[in-house]
Parts: C-alpha cells; sequence; structure tokens
C-alpha cells in the first residue's frame, strides 16, 4: 500500500497568557474555537468539510467529554466535520499532529486540523473523593433508610473541593521536583540553565518583532502576543530569583527556568500536497515521521528514567528508522518544559555510557548545534498551556522550514506519565 | 451607534416638537438592500440635450425605472422619486432657465430621500458663454443640495464625449448613494458591464484596516456584491479581523502596511495565494492628533508613514507587476479633513490631502492598464472613532450637513465598492465625498 506525505499548510494560535491573567474566564471551549477561528479565517475555510479535527485538553472539566466536536459546532467550520479528543499530556498537540498526518498519509482523508488547548485558570474543580462515594451511594440505595444510612456517611472534612494538581499520581512529586532529580543527576547547572531561558526569550521576542508570527498567531481577548514573554530578560536578572525546585545548595531551578503555568491553544492546518494546490494554499513542510517512547519513571533508574527524559529514547528510535544522525537537521525545536529538561537531554546524546548502555550505541549519540536550537524561542518564553505546546512548535518549524527553503527540523516533547512524543518534519 | 435625535425626531411625538421650533429634522434615509429597485416611485426626465437623453429614457426603462416625462397625463400628480435633468447641451444662458422651470415644477412633488441629477458637460475652455453655463451647473446642484429636505440629494455628473453616464446614474439614483450629496462626477469611457446584482462577482479584493468601523463596512459590501474579500489589518487586530473574514467567507492578513517589507509581503500573499488582484482599498489609517506647535516629530511622521507613504510604495509596487490584473481599481480613502482641513489635524490632513494628490497623479498610468484609481472622501461618520467624541460636539457635528447626519460606514463602502465594480471604468483619478453635503470643504 503506497502512502502520501501530508503537508503543514500553515497554524494558528492565540497568544499564550499565562494562569489567571487576560484569559482567566475562558473555557478550553472558547479558547480552541477562537484558535479555530482564527485558522478558518486565515485560509479561507469557511463551511468546509474537513477530514478530521482531532485535538485535546490536559486538563478538562467533564462536561467537555466532546470538547473538539464542540469547538468544531462552535466554529465556521461545515458542521459535518467530524472531530474527537486525544490526551497524552504535553504531547497532546504533537500527536494530534501525527495521528491527522497519517490518516492523510494512508489516503484515509484529504485535509484535517490537529490542536490543543489548555487552560489553568478555568480548570476543573471537582468534589471531594469520599463525598463523591457518599453521593454515589445515597444515588444506589433503593429504599428511604437506606438512602438516610448513606447520608450518614457525610462529614465536615468532605466539603473540601479535589483541585487538581500538577503532580504524578505514582510519585506524589511535582513536575518540577522530578526535573530537579534530573537536572542534579545530570548535573546540569545554574548558570546553563539561566542562558538557555535568556535565550528563550531573546529569540521570541526578535521574532515577535520581524512579524515571524503575523501568520502563525491571532489575539485574543485583546492579548497579542504571548505574556509570559520579557525581552529584556537578562542573566542577571534571572540570577536573583530563587530556587523553587529541588532543595539545599544544589537547587538550580527557579521560575525564570522553567515554564509558568498557562492558558492557551494552537492548531496546525494539515493536507495533501493536491489539497492545498486546489486552493492555492501553501505548503510550508512535510510530516516525514514521529515516534513516541515512555520511561519506568516510577521504578527506573533515578538518573536515566526521569519522568521527562522518555524523548531521549525516542529520537534515536526515530532516527535510526529514517537513516538519519542527529547533525542531520537545520532546526531542533526541544520543548523547554524546564532549562534543565532540555540540558539534560542534550547531556545524555553526549554521554558515551549512557548511549552505549541505554541506546545501545556504540558512539555518543552527538551534540547539537545550539544556534540551530529554538532558534525562535519555546516554552520557557512563549509559556506552556500543555495540550497546546505541539501544535505551537509544529506551526513554527514548518514556517522556518519553509523561510530557509530546505531541510529538515526535528520537534521533541516531554509530557507527563514518563512519556515522549518526536516527530521530523521536512521543508517542502 | 445609534443617531438619538434621528430617532426622536422620526418619532410621531418628537416630529411635531421638532416641527413646531424648527429644529433640524433629518431623515431616515433610503439605503440600499438587496432586490432593492433602483428607485421606490416614478423619476421624472427632462432637458434639451437630445443625442444623450433619447439613450438616457431607455437606459433608465431598462434599468427598472418608471421614466415619464413632463408631458405624461398624471406629470402634475406623480410623487417623484427621482429627477433627472440632462443639461449637455446647455450652451447659453438662457438654457439655464428651462433647467429652471423644470425643477420649479416638479421639486414640491419630490419624496423623501429622493435623488435630483443633472447631466451636464466639463467647460472646455473655448467659448467664455459656453463655460461660464456649464460651470453654472455646479452652483445650481450645488445650491439645489442645501434646499433639499427630507433625506434628498442632488448631485452634477459631468460627461466627456460620448460617454454613458449609466453607471453613475444606476449608484446616484439607488440607495447606494444615501449620503452621497452636493457632488460633482465626471464620467469618462472605460466601463465594462456588470451584473447589477453582483457587479464583483469572481473579482478579488483587498481591503486594507478592515478590522473594524469603516474598514469592515467596506469589506462586508464588497463581499455582498460578489467579491472574494481579503481583509488585512495589523497583527493587533486580528481577532476582530478573523471575525469579519468569517462573517462575509473571506481571509485575513495579518500585515503591518508600514514595515519595509509589506509591498513585497503583500504582492506575494496576492500573487500566490489568490492569482492576483481585481480590487484594492486603501482604508487602513490613523490620526494622532495635535496642534501643530505642539506636534512630535514621531505622531506627524507616523501618520505620514502609515496613512500615505505606505500606500504610495504599495501602489507603485502593483502598478509594476501583473498580480494587480488589468481593469483593476484602486480606491484609496482620503477624508474631507484634507479638503476642508481641520483644527488639530495637519499631519492627517496632510497625509489624507496628499492620497488626493496621489490619485490624480497615478490615474493616467492606471488608465494604460484599463486600470482606475479614485479616492474617497468621508464627512461626518459615526465610528468608534466618532463615539469617543463629547456629546455636544458630535451632536453639533453630526447636524452641519445638508442631510442633517452622520453618515454610516455601510455609506462610505456603497460608494467603495461602485468605483470598484467594472462599470466605473469611466471614473478615474477623481475624488468623491461621502459626506451628506458637509458644510466645510469645497
Amino acid at each position: 500500500m503506497s502512502t502520501r506525505r501530508a503537508a503543514v499548510v500553515g497554524g494558528n494560535r492565540i497568544p499564550f497568557a499565562r494562569a489567571d491573567g487576560p484569559y482567566a474566564h475562558a473555557s478550553n471551549q472558547d479558547m480552541l474555537t477562537a484558535t479555530l477561528d482564527g485558522l478558518i479565517a486565515r485560509f479561507g475555510l469557511q463551511d468546509e468539510r474537513l477530514g478530521e479535527v482531532a485535538a485535546g485538553a490536559v486538563l478538562k472539566h467533564s462536561r467537555d467529554f466532546n470538547l473538539t466536536r464542540e469547538a468544531v459546532l462552535g466554529s465556521r467550520l461545515s458542521a459535518s466535520t467530524p472531530a474527537y479528543d486525544v490526551q497524552q499530556a504535553c504531547g497532546t498537540g504533537l500527536e494530534t499532529t501525527l495521528l491527522v498526518a497519517n490518516k492523510i498519509a494512508l489516503g484515509q482523508i484529504e485535509a484535517g486540523i490537529a490542536g490543543g488547548v489548555d487552560t489553568v485558570s478555568d480548570a476543573p474543580i471537582a468534589v471531594n473523593e469520599d463525598l463523591r462515594q457518599v453521593l454515589l451511594d445515597v444515588n444506589r440505595a433503593r429504599s428511604l433508610g437506606g438512602r438516610l444510612r448513606a447520608f450518614g456517611g457525610l462529614r465536615p472534612g468532605q466539603l473540601k473541593p479535589s483541585i487538581p494538581r500538577n503532580a504524578e499520581p505514582r510519585t506524589g512529586l511535582s513536575m518540577g521536583e522530578h526535573a530537579a532529580i534530573t537536572a542534579a543527576e545530570w548535573g546540569i547547572g545554574r548558570e546553563a540553565q539561566d542562558e538557555l531561558a535568556v535565550a528563550s526569550h531573546h529569540n521570541l521576542a526578535a521574532a515577535y518583532d520581524r512579524g515571524f508570527f503575523a501568520d502563525l498567531v491571532t489575539p485574543f481577548l485583546k492579548l497579542a502576543r504571548d505574556q509570559n514573554l520579557r525581552p529584556d530578560s537578562s542573566l542577571e536578572k534571572l540570577a536573583k530569583l530563587k530556587p523553587v525546585f529541588g532543595r539545599g545548595e544544589g537547587a538550580t531551578m527557579t521560575a525564570g527556568n522553567s515554564t509558568p503555568l498557562t492558558d492557551g491553544a494552537s492548531t496546525v492546518l494539515l493536507a495533501t500536497d493536491e489539497w492545498a494546490a486546489q486552493r492555492n494554499l501553501p505548503v510550508l513542510a512535510h510530516v516525514v515521521d514521529g515516534e513516541t517512547a515512555a520511561v519506568d519513571y516510577v521504578h527506573g533508574d533515578r538518573r536515566e528514567d526521569g519522568l521527562l527524559m522518555a524523548p531521549v529514547y525516542a529520537v534515536p528510535r526515530l532516527l535510526e528508522r529514517n537513516k538519519l544522525t542527529l547533525a542531520d537537521f537545520d532546526f531542533y525545536e526541544i520543548h523547554e518544559a524546564f532549562a534543565s529538561t532540555v540540558l539534560a537531554t542534550l547531556a545524555a546524546w553526549e554521554d558515551p555510557d549512557f548511549c552505549r548502555n541505554r541506546l545501545g550505541l556504540a558512539e555518543p549519540l552527538g551534540t547539537i548545534d545550539r544556534s540551530k536550537l529554538n532558534v525562535n524561542g519555546s516554552s520557557l518564553a512563549a509559556g506552556h498551556p500543555f495540550a497546546a505546546t505541539g501544535g505551537r512548535i509544529v506551526a513554527t518549524l514548518a514556517k522556518l522550514l519553509h523561510e530557509k527553503g530546505s531541510g529538515r527540523g526535528l520537534i521533541s516533547i516531554c509530557a507527563a506519565g514518563g512519556q515522549g512524543v518526536v516527530a521530523i518534519l521536512e521543508a517542502a | 451607534m445609534s443617531d438619538r435625535y434621528l430617532n426622536l425626531v422620526n418619532s410621531g411625538m418628537g416630529k411635531t416638537v421638532a416641527s413646531r421650533l424648527g429644529l433640524p429634522r433629518p431623515e431616515v434615509l433610503r439605503r440600499y438592500h438587496v432586490g432593492d429597485p433602483l428607485l421606490p416611485g416614478p423619476l421624472l426626465l427632462g432637458g434639451s440635450g437630445a443625442p444623450v437623453l433619447a439613450g438616457l429614457a431607455g437606459v433608465l426603462k431598462a434599468a427598472g425605472v418608471d421614466v415619464r416625462d413632463a408631458d405624461a397625463a398624471d406629470a402634475a400628480e406623480a410623487r417623484w422619486a427621482g429627477l433627472v435633468y440632462d443639461a449637455t447641451d446647455a450652451n447659453e444662458i438662457r438654457d439655464l432657465a428651462v433647467l429652471r422651470d423644470f425643477f420649479a415644477g416638479a421639486l414640491r412633488r419630490l419624496g423623501p430621500s429622493g435623488r435630483v441629477i443633472v447631466l451636464g458637460r466639463s467647460p472646455e475652455g473655448s467659448d467664455p458663454v459656453v463655460d461660464a453655463t456649464r460651470q453654472a451647473l455646479d452652483g445650481i446642484v450645488r445650491s439645489l443640495g442645501k434646499e433639499l429636505r427630507a433625506g434628498a440629494t442632488a448631485n452634477l455628473v459631468l460627461i466627456e464625449g460620448d460617454a454613458s453616464p449609466e453607471s453613475a446614474l444606476r449608484f446616484l439614483l439607488s440607495g447606494r448613494s444615501a449620503y452621497v450629496d452636493g457632488q460633482l462626477i465626471r464620467v469618462g469611457g472605460g466601463a465594462a458591464p456588470a451584473d447589477p446584482v453582483r457587479p464583483l462577482d469572481g473579482k478579488i479584493a483587498l481591503v486594507t484596516g478592515a478590522a473594524r468601523g469603516i474598514g469592515s463596512a467596506i469589506a462586508d459590501v464588497l463581499a455582498r456584491d460578489g467579491a472574494h474579500v481579503i481583509v488585512a489589518d495589523l497583527p493587533a487586530a486580528g481577532e476582530g479581523l478573523a471575525r469579519v473574514a468569517n462573517r462575509i467567507g473571506g481571509t485575513t492578513l495579518q500585515l503591518d502596511i508600514a514595515r519595509p517589507e509589506a509591498p513585497a509581503t503583500l504582492l506575494s500573499h496576492l500573487g500566490e495565494r489568490h492569482g492576483g488582484v481585481d480590487i484594492v482599498v486603501h482604508n487602513a489609517g490613523i490620526t494622532r492628533d495635535r496642534l501643530l506647535a505642539n506636534m512630535k516629530p514621531e505622531q506627524w511622521d507616523s501618520v505620514l508613514a502609515v496613512n500615505l507613504e505606505a500606500q504610495l510604495r504599495i501602489n507603485t509596487v502593483l502598478l509594476g507587476s501583473t498580480v494587480l490584473h488589468d481593469g483593476a481599481r484602486v480606491v484609496c480613502l482620503a477624508s474631507t479633513s484634507g479638503i476642508a482641513g481641520n483644527r488639530g489635524q495637519t499631519n492627517y490632513a496632510a497625509s489624507k490631502a496628499g492620497i488626493i494628490g496621489m490619485v490624480r497623479s497615478y490615474a493616467s498610468a492606471f488608465a494604460r492598464r484599463e486600470a482606475t484609481i479614485n479616492a474617497i472622501a468621508p464627512g461626518f461618520i459615526d465610528t468608534d472613532m466618532t463615539h469617543a467624541m463629547p456629546f455636544a460636539t458630535r451632536e453639533v457635528a453630526r447636524r452641519l450637513n445638508s442631510l442633517q447626519q452622520a453618515g454610516l460606514p455601510v455609506d462610505v463602502a456603497e460608494a467603495v465598492a461602485w468605483l470598484a465594480s467594472p462599470s466605473a471604468g469611466g471614473i478615474n483619478g477623481q475624488v468623491l465625498r461621502v459626506c451628506g453635503q458637509n458644510l466645510v470643504g469645497a
């Protein structure tokens, strides 16, 4: 069976906002719908029936079980466009891209939209687990007496609501605490992390200033640029911040070199070359391949199986399958969950023992030319609305490749649950 | 924003009170809706210009107008929706008296939002008597515009050679010209046929500054008339811009037209995404009002850069490129501030007067490509900008024109759409004011 290459036609996102900022009262559905509508307006997709829209959110209300479909119904797309939700933590946006691209490659659909959205401001708050059990027992009771007995289980402490936490269920540690362990194990220093953060801010600001995002971002609720962006960020300023993750003298991770909690949404338009050509739409890049890996961060090695280390394993497998080396890329987009995560990833690929023992490579995977890394900034500057990050990166990289006119780019995104999604794009 | 005074004097009680007190009584203007006839009632056609007149009755009848002449049996009782007088062969002062006779009898029976149109010829500098007679028409029409009440308008159409006035007549008679009053339009050759209902069918149009206000109204009307509209505005205005595009089935282009690379970006976008462009509406503009004595250099520079220099650079690039299709229509937004001047707006008036100079200068180069370039000068139009004015200033400003009310963004948009249509090919290098015959400004 022959396959086709899925084209990245373009993207749209709303500027990312800090939690409880301008989007505090916007729901996931509001943001995803607005982001879809911006994409539709950019590419004239009003009333089009697309093959599918795949998107998702990490923090999601139970009422939003059909979030993406509801957003499609509220958008200017044809209501006959099907949609489904995906949730793979921070990998969601890239995973939906791969899903839609794969269907295009297999000839099942001609065009589709991938995306993701997240709000930590409008987070779902659930009733206390004990209270929930009591209420369910009441519901199940068949007699008045039974109901009264069930009500007898009520306690004042059950009024405390259950608020979602940025923590791994199996370890109880927050993502930052996990990352701090990894940073310490790999000896990632404070200054190197701050340098990466400063570069991210400066690169993103420069990209905005040269108009790079004019056809990638549509303002929302009067916010026109990523709220977290600090164009005047500097090593001196970052050096003043106190560590927030990790303990004692060795703590290196601050609010400046970690991503803040963020609200936002992103979308990517994918299609066959023919579909794009029929509509005079550009092809920015092609989706070449993708790979997902997972590590046993619960029982595994403290150094080598860190929560956010899965991309370290995914990339060599992807390179092997595509007969490529780490040096064969013009752009590297490594999601900056934390500056230390990016640096630990690079360190692992340069470590001969790790590469031999864990990746089965005779030589280290290699070193990345830092001037090709996150050249237009990444999550440290833009912010990181979990499921929306993948779409932001895919569209940004596709446009970078289109501007260059040749070459390929590597995307690496770490995700909760010890997972990692990586992909290759190639200039069209 | 609604005009509360206009609503009041058109209510039962308000009408009586305003009438007794002699207060201005602005009419709710007849505005165009798809499917409307050109005129809601009969039209009286008069004049002695035999060659033009002969064709005129046929053209108007073909357009569905109920055309009568003064000799018709019921002419004395009819309530006219329009009066058209052909003065193209008026060459002596006494010919003007014939015109007076025609209007004197008919004006009292002109209905609300009625139309008075005089057809004439331009003075040509050979015979002083002929030229004086022809120029006199201008004074008559401008004065008539100020005398008419109840939303009626008076306009002068000057015909060059054997050019057809049909397109101008259709525009001026219809509700599309609701706020066009006291204007002089020169019609030359070059009109191309167009479907009257969807005159812009199949055309690709670009509107800058389209996220809100007049720009979004222009986008609406161009789309209604059949064009695919690319709406452009600053990246920061993208949210409103997407709404406009999705409303009209158009596409967005987030672009700061004042950036150095903007003309090239625009050209490649229009070429690659749309295969070229037929209609360009330069609507984007900014104000930085300040008395000249207090004006900072950046306030001066930014207004000139956005309102004038950007247009000059874009037009020059377009004119030299096949991306601008032959037969294209370019419409540039000027302002009555650029004609009459306005306190605190030396920078803005410079840019808008500059636009007028620009379209006149470009006209012959555009004509060589069967294209046209014209300016629209809006008067007092109700927008977010006027909404921010102090109440009293706004109320006074609204009444300072022959129609005694502010125009609406759609009024400007209708004039833009007319100049953008294939049938308006005979109008080039001109300035059309959409100002309800503002009392200030020529």
